[in-house]
Order: structure tokens, then C-alpha cells, then sequence
């Protein structure tokens, strides 16, 4: 096991109260020493910002300088024209193991991570059988420690099962090595139960990520309750689902000093509770994703089963609200709720097809057509929200300063692609952004000091 | 016009138009001894239904038969979806078959676009979910013509239970489309949000009922009558019952189908004269001849229709 990546840290109060760091596990590559020559260094939060060659020694980042000389054995990659910014950290993916490897295993699916530039991912555990219990979770390690690419932690389940009704053994699964713990994919609908995992957090010491939905206000609702829904005559699932639980555990949150993660932040109406929330010194961060920043329910009107996910695509006001929150800082991170499903599975009418989109391997390309290009986001803000994924759950930001541990993400900003004309480096194939064009793509990945990945067609020279 | 018939959507008026022309000129037909036209002789039309029907299945059935199409009936039950097909498998076995249409109907929203990519054959839509139904919209608008006269500026009161109605959805689009001014009304459970962008109006009460030329009430779900949507059949009933005493004297009165009579209607307005529904039924069988018409013979033969055509040119229907 490589160590997890270190430095750059983020606001002070932000990571769960014993300051545990979540542990992540990869199989990983030898420590790299290759020379980026003519990159732009791009990293906003280290104040990084020029055209230079930059020299990765060992695995770590040894210099950043002009004409600087290739050491004996190291790989040097032509990179004029391309940026060099931190690689980025997903806190919300579906590797789908154990249980469903047909859809995506921990090689494919931290393979599918590397291509998309992401350096470390937190893997959901609503998978069968649920990630409850400390064996579970240790072959689990096990498992990343052989096939993962990137340094990949777990989180664990709050409930038994996931049936919210019964605590995991959550210290002793926190001394397993959980990242953090969560019911993913489903609420903790009790607010009872809400509250004695709070409680119980203190002895945990990891962040609780939240599924925000009121079951009895989301009914059998299949897509966002609005104008879209009324027209196709599908159920709809209230924007209220989400905002009220997001408020009820903003005041448990806030009454035990606990520290909660709101995850898939999707409605106008739960940013606004939440900055609340933050304005009042409540411990929570949030994360929103690209297809819930990107599309909205107008995604749905075609009936493309890759447009159904949970929490839904809801209204464009929604969307400019995440947009917003994003730019200024409410929403914390970008994640990609990475959830694989077999095609039978999205080849079937909306209202059977399970809800779930991939989105690795697009997350940053799709970001950067849909919101920087066209002047509605920073570059520089976009990087940070998508490194900062990991600091919830006290995984540091990637940063290019001198001595880091080495993870970059190499990419090329004006390089136009349609999705999936190539494959997926997934198992599967759902992609919300399936068949679309967008700009920029990333050439190469390092992780943890090792390449992780790197575009076959991307010419790389050794000296 | 579009090679399927999948939403209201995909008609426009003129469309519509030739649609309620073509079926008038059935009904000339239908009244003959022999009712049959040999239009689709050698041509096989797949009635597919995954939810029970009497009304929609049997007048797809005749209209299928009157043209002279050889017809395959296939329900969900004791079919090969029993044992758990998947409907892309169930629609590549049939399109094997060679049909010239297929006739869905689905609980699910969306099925019949769905076998329009997953088959060469045309399709119609005879229900998806609580999407559409568009043949319904149809043999409605024809039904009401030919009592009505004209249907520009007819305003038209729904009401009932609208958001679990497909008959709704598509009664919305088509009526306001042939120039009616729609206006649903029920209790707030039962009426989706965002239902205005439709292109119709929402009243929660039956208070200006009397502005209506059309009362066109819903069929009340048995499951939907007690608990969350209404507290109780007796205060539904109470307040959105079409009975003698809400409907005037000039209004005429529609419903889809089956009625639960003593619920969303009382037994006085449905024997009444004002009550169009026997007509709805019958029209259904001309307006899907028309429909199958329209799709599978429409654009060779042209309007005329020429020798396997039905009689002659299409005749203007008229006012009973």
C-alpha cells in the first residue's frame, strides 16, 4: 500500500472531530520520475500559475522551473500546449463490488477514475452484500490494495443493511479503515436513528455523507416533480424531498456537533438551507455533480434512461443555484456519483430502468464545455472544487507544490471528443453525457507518485 | 405526418383534420351490411397489450378486421412476458413477423416510442402509462364534432382525477390544439404540478362549471377513491359529482370510460341526451380505421385512395 496523498489541507474544522485521515489503498505503479516539459502548472490554491517544466522525482513533485534537465532514466513528456493542474478526488463513486462486478469491478472502475484524471476516489457501500461490518470492509482493502489504479477508500454504512434502523459497529469499523460512513441510495429516514449515529460519531470520528430524500415525499416518483413530469405523466419526486431532510439533519447536525457531508446536492432549496446552515457554524460540506450542474429536466423529455438518476435532473433554476453555489464555495465539491448499471438494466422503459449515470471518465471535460468555456465558471474555481473532494473525509487536496507526493492530472484543454466513440474504460456504458461533444481531455493521470493513466494515442518519449 | 402515432404531439392540425375526414367516411362504411374494406388485405397488424383492456383492444381489433388486415392479438398474460421477456425481446420476436403495425398498450410511460426504435413496423400508441392515449383524444374530438358542429372555441371542463389520467394528457394537447379552451379541475391531490404548461387552466372547485359547453369527466380509479388522494369517496363525490343539478341544460357531457356511476357521474346525467358516451364508443372503432388508415395506406394511395381505398372521396362529417 502507497501512501494516501498528503499536504494541502483544507479550512480549518472541516474534517471529522478526531482528525482521523481516511485511508486509501491502490495497487499503484512504481514511483514515477518523468519531466513534464512546457506544461501550464495550473494549481490556483498553491498559487501556481505559469508555463514550465515540471519535474516529478520518485513519485513526488521535486521542482517546477524553466529548461530544467531530464534526470538519468526519467520519462520525458512533451507537454506544450497541455495544462498540469492536481489531479482530482471523487467522494462519491459505485464500484459495484462486491456483487455486481458485471457492472463494474475496482480495476475497471478505478481505471475509469484514472482517465478521467481523478487521483483518489471514496467507493460507496450500498453493494451486496452492504459494506456493514468490519470483514466486509478489510477484503475489501484487500482487494483495492491488488487491482486499484488509484488510491481508493470505503466508506461504510450507517445502518445495519442500510434498513435504518440499527447502528453499524461504526467504531470498529472506523478502525477497519472506513473513509467515512454512509446509507448511500437510500435516507436514514428515522431521525431518531439520524441522531444516535451523530451521537455516536464522536466515538467514530469519520463524517457521515447524507442521501437527502423523504421516501414518503418521493413516493414512486422516477424524475423531478415539475413542468417535464407533468407533461410525460411520470411521478415526480418533489424538490421538498430533499431540502427537508436536508434541513432536519442541518439541525441534528447542529444540536449533537456532528459533522455531516450532504451528498448529490440537487435543488435550489437545499443550497439555501445549507448555506444557512454554514452561515451558523453547523459542521457541513456539500457536493453536487456534473450532470445535476450540466442537464436539467429538459434531459428527461426524450425518455433516455441516462437521464434518470437519483436525485433527479430538476428544474433550470435549480440548476443555476448549484451553479452559483459551486462558484461561490456553498457547494464544496464536485462528485460524481459513479453508478454503473448493466444495459439490459437501462434498456427499458424509464419508469423500470434503475436510476444511476457513470460519469469518470466525463466529469472534468463535461465541466469544462458546460460551465468554464462559456464563461460561467472559473477554470481555477473548477480545480479546486474538484480536488477538494476528498477533505470531508480528511483526505487532503492534491497540490503541485514541491514535495508533494505527485498527482497530476495532464490536460488537454482544446481537444474536442465525443463520448463513449471510443469505449468506456467502465464496465459500463450509462453515461449521462453519452454521444455528446466536449472539449477538453485529459492525457495523462499520476497517483500517488505512479502513472496511472495515460491516452493510448498520447505520445510519450523516454530520454 | 409521422410514420407512428405516439403522442397528440406528433399531429398537427391539419393532421387531425384528416384523420376525423377519414374516419367520417368510415362511418359511411360502417354503416353498409358489409363492412369491409379490403385497404390492408395481406397486411398484418399486431395488437400488443400489457394492460387489460375491453374498449381500446376490441375496437383495434375491428378496425383492423374492417380493413381487411390480418391481426395477432397478444396479451401480457399466458404470453411469453409471463415468463418475463424482456419488451425489447417481445417486440424483435413479433417485428420478426413482419408486421405492418403494432398497437401498444403499456403501463409503462414511453413504451411505444420504445418499440418504434426496437421495430421496422408503424406504431401506435394505445396507452403508455400515464403519458398518452392518443387514439382516445382522437375518436373524442370526433365524437364531439359531430354533436358539437364545430370545435373552435368550445371551452371544455375536465374533471376528475387528472394526475393519474392518460385520456387527460392527451384530451389536453388535442382539444387545444382544434382551438378549445381547456380547463381541469379537481382536488389539489389529484392535479400534477405544472400541469398549465400543457396549455390549460387549473380550478379546484366547480364553481364557474356553468361557463363550460363541455363537461368531460374522468373515471375514478377504485384504488384511488379512499386514503391519501381523497379522505373519502363521499366528500369526492360531494364536490366534483356531474349530476343533474351541475350540469346545464346546454352542456354536453363526455367520459372514457367505464363509468362508476353514483361516483364522478350520477345516473340521471349519464342516461341523459346530453351524455355523448355511447357515441364516444362508436367512434372508436371509425377514428382507429382511420388512424391505421392514415399510417399504412395514407401516404401511397393519397388522399382519393384510389380502388382499395374506402368509398370515394372523404366526406365532411356532420353535425347529428
Amino acid at each position: 500500500m502507497r501512501p494516501a496523498p498528503r499536504n494541502g489541507g483544507g479550512p480549518a474544522g472541516t474534517g471529522p472531530r478526531a482528525g482521523g485521515r481516511a485511508p486509501l489503498d491502490h495497487a499503484g505503479g512504481p514511483p514515477a520520475t518523468l519531466l513534464l516539459r512546457g506544461a501550464r502548472a495550473f494549481d490556483p490554491r498553491a498559487g501556481i500559475d505559469e508555463t514550465a517544466d515540471l519535474l516529478v522525482r520518485d513519485g513526488r513533485v521535486a521542482e517546477l522551473g524553466h529548461s530544467l534537465g531530464a534526470p538519468e532514466g526519467a520519462e520525458v513528456v512533451e507537454a506544450e500546449g497541455l495544462h498540469a493542474v492536481p489531479a482530482f478526488v471523487d467522494p462519491h463513486v459505485h464500484l459495484r463490488t462486491p456483487g455486481r462486478e458485471d457492472e463494474e469491478d475496482i480495476d475497471s472502475g478505478t481505471r475509469a477514475a484514472a482517465a478521467g484524471g481523478f487521483c483518489a476516489i471514496l467507493a460507496q457501500p450500498n453493494t451486496h452484500p452492504v459494506v456493514d461490518a468490519a470483514p466486509v470492509l478489510q477484503s475489501l482493502r484487500e482487494r483495492a490494495r491488488a487491482e486499484a489504479r488509484v488510491p481508493t477508500g470505503f466508506l461504510a454504512a450507517i445502518t445495519v443493511g442500510q434498513r435504518g434502523e440499527q447502528l453499524t459497529e461504526m467504531a470498529e469499523l472506523a478502525d477497519a479503515g472506513a473513509a467515512g460512513f454512509t446509507d448511500d441510495g437510500l435516507p436514514v429516514r428515522s431521525a431518531g436513528v439520524m441522531r444516535q449515529a451523530l451521537q455516536y460519531q464522536r466515538l467514530a470520528a469519520r463524517t457521515l455523507a447524507l442521501h437527502e430524500e423523504d421516501p414518503s415525499l418521493s413516493g414512486s416518483g422516477v424524475m423531478h416533480e415539475g413542468d417535464m413530469s407533468a407533461l410525460l405523466g411520470l411521478a415526480g419526486i418533489p424538490s421538498a424531498s430533499e431540502s427537508a431532510m436536508v434541513a432536519r439533519d442541518c439541525a441534528l447536525a447542529a444540536y449533537e456537533d456532528g459533522r455531516i457531508h450532504v451528498q448529490h446536492v440537487s435543488a435550489r432549496e437545499s443550497i439555501e438551507v445549507i448555506e444557512r446552515a454554514k452561515a451558523v457554524g453547523v459542521r457541513v460540506t456539500c457536493e453536487a455533480t456534473p450532470h445535476h450542474l450540466l442537464l436539467s429536466e429538459e434531459a428527461v423529455r426524450m425518455l433516455d434512461t441516462n437521464a434518470k438518476m437519483n436525485p433527479p435532473l430538476r428544474a433550470e433554476a435549480d440548476r443555476q443555484a448549484l451553479i452559483e453555489g459551486l462558484r461561490a464555495g456553498t457547494v464544496d465539491c464536485v462528485a460524481t456519483d459513479h453508478a454503473p448499471h448493466a444495459r439490459e438494466e437501462k434498456e427499458q422503459p424509464f419508469e423500470a430502468a434503475p436510476m444511476g449515470v457513470t460519469g469518470l471518465e466525463t466529469a472534468f471535460a463535461a465541466l469544462h464545455t458546460g460551465l468554464v468555456l462559456p464563461g460561467l465558471l472559473e477554470l481555477g474555481t473548477l480545480i479546486e472544487r474538484m480536488t477538494a473532494g476528498g477533505e470531508p473525509f480528511g483526505v487532503p487536496a492534491p497540490t503541485l507544490a514541491g514535495g508533494s507526493p505527485a498527482n497530476v492530472c495532464l490536460v488537454d484543454l482544446e481537444a474536442d471528443w465525443h463520448v463513449g466513440e471510443a469505449g468506456y474504460e467502465s464496465r459500463s456504458a450509462n453515461c449521462a453525457f453519452d454521444g455528446r461533444r466536449l472539449t477538453g481531455r485529459v492525457r495523462m493521470t499520476i497517483a500517488a507518485g505512479a502513472v496511472a493513466y495515460r491516452e493510448r494515442s498520447f505520445a510519450l518519449g523516454a530520454v | 405526418m409521422s410514420r407512428h402515432l405516439l403522442s397528440i404531439d406528433d399531429l398537427s392540425r391539419d393532421d387531425i383534420e384528416r384523420i376525423l375526414r377519414r374516419a367520417g367516411s368510415f362511418a359511411e362504411v360502417s354503416g353498409r351490411e358489409i363492412k369491409k374494406v379490403p385497404t390492408l388485405r395481406g397486411r398484418t397488424v399486431i395488437n400488443l397489450f400489457y394492460e387489460a383492456s375491453t374498449r381500446t383492444s376490441s375496437s383495434f381489433e375491428l378496425a383492423a378486421k374492417r380493413l381487411s388486415a390480418d391481426l395477432v392479438s397478444v396479451k401480457a398474460q399466458g404470453s411469453s412476458v409471463d415468463k418475463g421477456e424482456s419488451l425489447k425481446d417481445t417486440v424483435q420476436t413479433l417485428s420478426a413477423y413482419d408486421p405492418a403495425a403494432i398497437v401498444i398498450r403499456s403501463p409503462q410511460v414511453g413504451a411505444a416510442a420504445l418499440v418504434a426504435r426496437w421495430s421496422p413496423a408503424c406504431v401506435i400508441n394505445a396507452g403508455d402509462g400515464k403519458r398518452e392515449h392518443p387514439t382516445q383524444a382522437l375518436l373524442d374530438l370526433y365524437a364531439l364534432r359531430r354533436r358539437a358542429g364545430a370545435l373552435e372555441g368550445l371551452k371544455i371542463w375536465i374533471v376528475g382525477d387528472v394526475l393519474h389520467s392518460r385520456v387527460a394528457r392527451s384530451g389536453i394537447l388535442a382539444f387545444s390544439r382544434m382551438g378549445c379552451e381547456v380547463t381541469v379541475c379537481g382536488p389539489p391531490t389529484l392535479i400534477p404540478r405544472g400541469i398549465e404548461t400543457l396549455g390549460c387552466r387549473v380550478r379546484h372547485t366547480l364553481d364557474e362549471l356553468g361557463g363550460a359547453d363541455v363537461v368531460y369527466a374522468l373515471r375514478m380509479q377504485h384504488e384511488r377513491m379512499e386514503g391519501t388522494y381523497v379522505p373519502s369517496l363521499r366528500e369526492y363525490a360531494a364536490r366534483y359529482q356531474i349530476d343533474g343539478r351541475r350540469l346545464g341544460p346546454n352542456q354536453l357531457l363526455m367520459h372514457p370510460g367505464p363509468v362508476n356511476r353514483g361516483v364522478e357521474l350520477s345516473a340521471e346525467v349519464i342516461d341523459s341526451p346530453q351524455a355523448l358516451i355511447t357515441e364516444q364508443v362508436e367512434s372508436g372503432v371509425v377514428v382507429r380505421m382511420a388512424v391505421l388508415y392514415e399510417l399504412l395506406a395514407g401516404g401511397r394511395a393519397g388522399p382519393q385512395a384510389g380502388a382499395s381505398g374506402p368509398v370515394g372521396a372523404a366526406t365532411e362529417a356532420q353535425p347529428a
